[in-house]
């Protein structure tokens, strides 16, 4: 096991990447040999990441102390500019490598299905997998820079190949707002290369726990103006992964269009990305910025909150109302974060985590009736309960999560959030506790119209969930009631991390 | 120290070795009539293996003035040759595979691309404005030739002339620049204007020459506003050559453009590392102000193209902006950064020209249209070109990436925001239009589904030229190294 401990978060990373190669040299028309790798080269990781559980140490913090990360590999790559190859997982990291290996391989499974083209399909889709654990473990900037452009590729090529009938649009869409993001990253990137230098040696580094240290910084760096500009190009860079209005418009044209299975990755792990960003990113490279834009910060996440509701419920499409939930959800991300306090920060992290869990049910739940159906309509439906009882429970309850029902995962992290904040927000928390209110009820609304009422003849011989449907279903439904009655071993992993992030950032007031 | 005519033949042996695959070619023209006869490739490649091997084993040194101070044979010169004959050879090889060229004399065609590369070596090392402009008409003759080589095509032939036309104009306007500095100075070696003007105060005359100079490498580089010629040209000329202009008298230009400028209108300040102004001419300013427009039209007008070649036209023209970013700001490191984005477009255009040939000598087209589903019609040249389209947008893992990373860096190190930011909003765009080719090939159901043949040669190239594109994107540490030495020695 000593390689195997040593390179955990590489093996993690590379071995899907090692996935795809191998499918490209299969034979054309072996399809199922091709599903079969693919679920080998997604389940490793899944495999690696509980001994990741196991293995890691819970009571170091991380954030930016080097010697507290866990599991590091840290190599030099390209000398000449000191770019390096450095590996890491702490409290921040760990609930997203988890969500990541476990998402990846249900939605590997649940892409069994795809029969179009299906050695591309799951090339990319182990592709994907290989720049999203490689975001979520990297610890040089270039290094997170590269693995979250290495991103765009399959994605687009994911939604624009498999999508739905405006995919075109919807992948160059996609692939336009995240790029215009990125390069105001990248530009965030150099000047920080070149304005801050690695104690060590002196030279110019991409380390971002360099970065984090204010006395690497230089005097140009240490400006008010060039402060507030870097923080707002990092920003704007994350919020339209997360995504924050107004830069969510990509958002519900990508869901709907993309495969089943996508839009699990996409809502489930995605989008986190953006507020992950922030949280290694922004937040410790910039503390006095978060601080003076905590207000902003939260007003954009209730936004989020309320008007992600209100759109959700002005929808006719039942995967396009999912996607506007998640609108919904990030926003409670995002007011978590701003508020600055332990309580907040772990309610938001866990937010991350348990709408990870939901939303990909969600998004798997939609996939089930659209290819019996082949439509999506809310109104299409009606009286379904009757026809498909256990379709109808699992999709009660993966709808009753999301609107955080008590003893649900969705109400943990909610309730942190509300509590961490309210302190700090009052009034704006109140505006988010209502929309609540909205959120609830596009749930419930749809949840009638689909299931209860009148049977609609069309579909009154609608085929009942099967096992490989429920096989996706069923882990994440059981960890949703796990984290939801008893949070604390989630809450443990990450909790020592985020207390010392709020603490860096709290330190500069 | 000047070295003498004969002591300087032996720094001169990779320009023998064209010149003698040339009068070889000649006399193979005379002996083979056949137009099908594959001789006069294989020989042009010889030569330029030749020619490419000879440039790495000359001794180097702290590099030397030869001919009596007409030519620099320096770093900065070895790696431009190298260059440009790589891509000469990567465009032999596309010439043997091209239908474009089927059934005319084939060996004629080598006789241009090698006397064009003869140009471009003597254009990257002349430090004599008399051995400039030669070089430079020695480029632009044969390309007007090249141009204009589908006899009897009317795209073709309008091409030829509005490439003669222009360049004439340009070397026209350049060459009265050059009279400028010359009646300035009294002399024609570029060293010794640079120290002359350093001394001197004529500001008027030295903006007019500084600036109608830039007329003519600015058209050898075409940059906005001297690029209208260059989406005719590309579209007219056979493919091969269109990707050989895209590259190499690109390249040429570039080097010449840094020599000249840097050595006439600057000098080496050891104290700082960098280059200072030693004129009154803010060129600097001017270029800056280029390098912006020129990206920002290319990219403009590209995402309106529908013909490919058309479009990677404008595409080039919006990388020669990328490129200039490098050039503006007399550092050692934004000559790097040039140097090694020349290294990586080399790959991924000509590598993008590759799939272009390839697919039309199938289809006979050269429309977005025509790529419509060859990512089932031809998978491997389809996925290539999509590495290749990606790359030029600049997107990781890709070589392309890394080649604007450093572009990007050394702008947003001199504090150069704006340009930066210009040149960031410029990739968004581009994205849009090579995406549309990517949507072509792999978005779109073909109406004709029938496989498109990739020979094996061309699939080999293929691999020849998507390799390096990845590679680099992952790993361009040597790449990098022998890019800065080659800025080390740029030397008179």
């Amino acid at each position: 096991m000593g390689f195997v401990d040593s390179h955990i978060l590489s093996l993690m990373t590379f071995l899907p990447l090692l996935g795809a190669a191998v499918i490209l040299c299969v034979p054309k028309g072996k399809d199922d040999v091709v599903r079969w790798i693919a679920a080998a080269a997604s389940f490793l990781p899944l495999l690696l990441s509980v001994r990741l559980w196991f293995a890691y140490d819970r009571t170091m913090a991380g954030v930016n102390v080097a010697s507290q990360f866990q599991f590091v590999e840290h190599y030099a790559w390209i000398p000449s500019i000191n770019v390096e190859y450095f590996l890491g997982a702490d409290g921040i990291s760990m609930p997203m490598l988890l969500l990541t290996a476990l998402l990846s391989f249900l939605a590997v499974i649940g892409s069994f299905g795809i029969d179009k083209k299906v050695k591309g399909y799951m090339a990319l889709f182990l592709l994907l997998e290989t720049g999203m654990m490689g975001v979520f473990a990297s610890l040089d900037f270039f290094l997170f820079y590269v693995f979250w452009e290495v991103m765009l590729l399959p994605m687009y090529f994911l939604i624009g190949v498999w999508g739905g009938p405006r995919k075109e649009y919807a992948a160059i869409k996609f692939f336009l707002y995240t790029l215009f993001g990125s390069v105001l990253m990248l530009i965030v990137l150099l000047a920080l290369y070149f304005n801050t230098t690695n104690p060590e040696t002196g030279g110019h580094t991409f380390n971002l726990l360099h970065y984090m240290a204010q006395g690497t910084h230089n005097a140009w760096l240490k400006g008010f103006d060039v402060r507030i500009l870097m923080f707002v190009g990092l920003f704007i860079g994350f919020a339209i992964k997360v995504p924050l209005f107004p830069f969510h418009t990509w958002l519900p044209d990508a869901h709907v269009e993309a495969p089943t299975a996508i839009s699990v990755i996409l809502a489930g792990v995605l989008l986190k990305m953006g507020t992950y960003g922030m949280m290694r990113i922004s937040f410790p490279l910039f503390p006095d910025m978060a601080v003076y834009f905590a207000v902003p910060m939260a007003a954009i996440g209730v936004v989020n909150i309320v008007y992600g509701a209100l759109c959700a419920m002005a929808q006719s499409d039942l995967k396009k109302m999912v996607a506007y939930s998640s609108v919904s959800h990030m926003g409670f991300v995002m007011l978590g974060m701003a508020a600055l306090t332990p309580l907040g920060m772990v309610g938001a992290a866990m937010q991350m985590f348990s709408h990870g869990l939901i939303t990909a049910m969600l998004f798997f739940l939609v996939g089930v009736v659209y290819d019996r159906a082949h439509h999506r309509q809310i109104d299409g439906f009606g009286g379904l309960g009757a026809v498909v009882p256990v379709y109808t429970a699992f999709v009660s309850f993966a709808f009753f999560a999301s609107l955080g029902l008590p003893g649900l995962s969705g109400f943990i992290a909610e309730q942190m959030v509300f509590l961490g904040s309210f302190e700090v927000f009052r009034t704006l928390v109140i505006v988010a506790a209502l929309g609540i209110i909205f959120v609830a009820a596009f749930h419930l609304w749809a949840l009638q119209r689909v299931f209860l009422g009148p049977l609609n003849p069309k579909y009154a011989a609608l085929e009942e969930i099967n096992g490989r449907e429920m096989f996706c279903l069923v882990p994440l439904g059981i960890l949703v009631m796990i984290v939801g009655v008893w949070p604390m071993p989630v809450m443990n992993l990450m909790n020592a991390s985020l207390v010392r992030l709020v603490d860096l950032v709290k330190a500069v007031i | 120290m000047f070295l003498g005519n004969l002591a300087s033949l032996r720094y001169f042996l990779p320009e023998f070795a064209v010149t003698a695959t040339i009068l070889l070619l000649v006399v193979l023209h005379v002996v083979t009539k056949s137009p099908r006869s594959t001789a006069s490739g294989f020989l042009s490649l010889l030569g330029v293996g030749s020619a490419i091997f000879l440039a790495g084993i000359a001794p180097m040194g702290a590099g030397r003035s030869i001919f009596e101070g007409m030519v620099a044979h320096d770093g900065f010169a070895v790696f431009f040759k190298v260059l440009t004959a790589l891509a000469t050879l990567a465009v032999i090889f596309m010439s043997m595979d091209s239908k474009d060229l089927e059934g005319r004399s084939q060996a004629e065609y080598y006789i241009f691309l090698l006397s064009t590369l003869l140009g471009m070596f003597l254009l990257s090392s002349a430090t004599d404005i008399v051995m400039l402009y030669l070089a430079l008409e020695l480029v632009s003759i044969p390309s007007y030739l090249l141009a204009g080589y589908l006899k009897g095509q009317e795209h073709s032939t309008e091409a030829a002339m509005k490439y003669v036309v222009y360049g004439a104009t340009a070397s026209g306007v350049m060459i009265y620049g050059f009279s400028l500095l010359f009646g300035m100075t009294g002399s024609t070696q570029i060293a010794e204007i640079g120290r002359s003007l350093a001394a001197g105060k004529a500001t008027l005359p030295m903006l007019l020459a500084a600036v109608m100079v830039a007329v003519g490498f600015g058209y050898k580089i075409a940059a906005v506003p001297f690029h209208m010629w260059s989406p005719d040209v590309y579209e007219g000329a056979p493919t091969p050559a269109t990707a050989f202009f895209s590259v190499g008298p690109k390249a040429a230009g570039f080097a010449v453009l840094v020599r000249f400028y840097y050595t006439v209108f600057a000098a080496p300040d050891s104290a700082t590392g960098l280059w200072r102004l030693t004129s009154t001419v803010d060129w600097p300013f001017l270029f800056a102000a280029l390098s912006a427009l020129t990206m920002t039209v290319g990219n403009l007008v590209a995402v309106q193209q529908n013909n490919v070649k058309r479009l990677l036209a404008y595409s080039s023209i919006a990388h020669a902006g990328y490129m200039l970013m490098g050039f503006v700001l007399l550092s050692p490191a934004g000559i790097q950064a040039i140097l090694f984005y020349l290294v990586v477009y080399l790959f991924m255009n000509l590598g993008a020209f590759y799939v272009v040939v390839v697919v039309s000598n199938a289809t006979r087209g050269e429309d977005i249209s025509d790529f419509t589903g060859l990512g089932s019609r031809a998978p491997f040249a389809a996925v290539a070109l999509a590495i290749f389209l990606f790359s030029l947008t600049g997107i990781p893992p890709f070589s392309g990436f890394i080649g604007k990373v450093y572009l990007f860096a050394e702008v947003i190190h001199r504090g150069v925001y704006w340009l930066a930011v210009v040149a960031a909003l410029n990739s968004v765009v581009s994205l849009y239009y090579y995406a549309r080719i990517v949507r072509a090939m792999f978005l779109d159901e073909p109406k004709d589904a029938s496989a498109i043949p990739v020979p094996a040669v061309s699939g080999a190239m293929l691999v020849l030229l998507a390799a390096p594109t990845m590679i680099l994107g992952v790993y361009w540490e040597p790449v990098a190294r022998i890019a800065a030495d080659s800025v080390r020695m740029l030397a008179f």
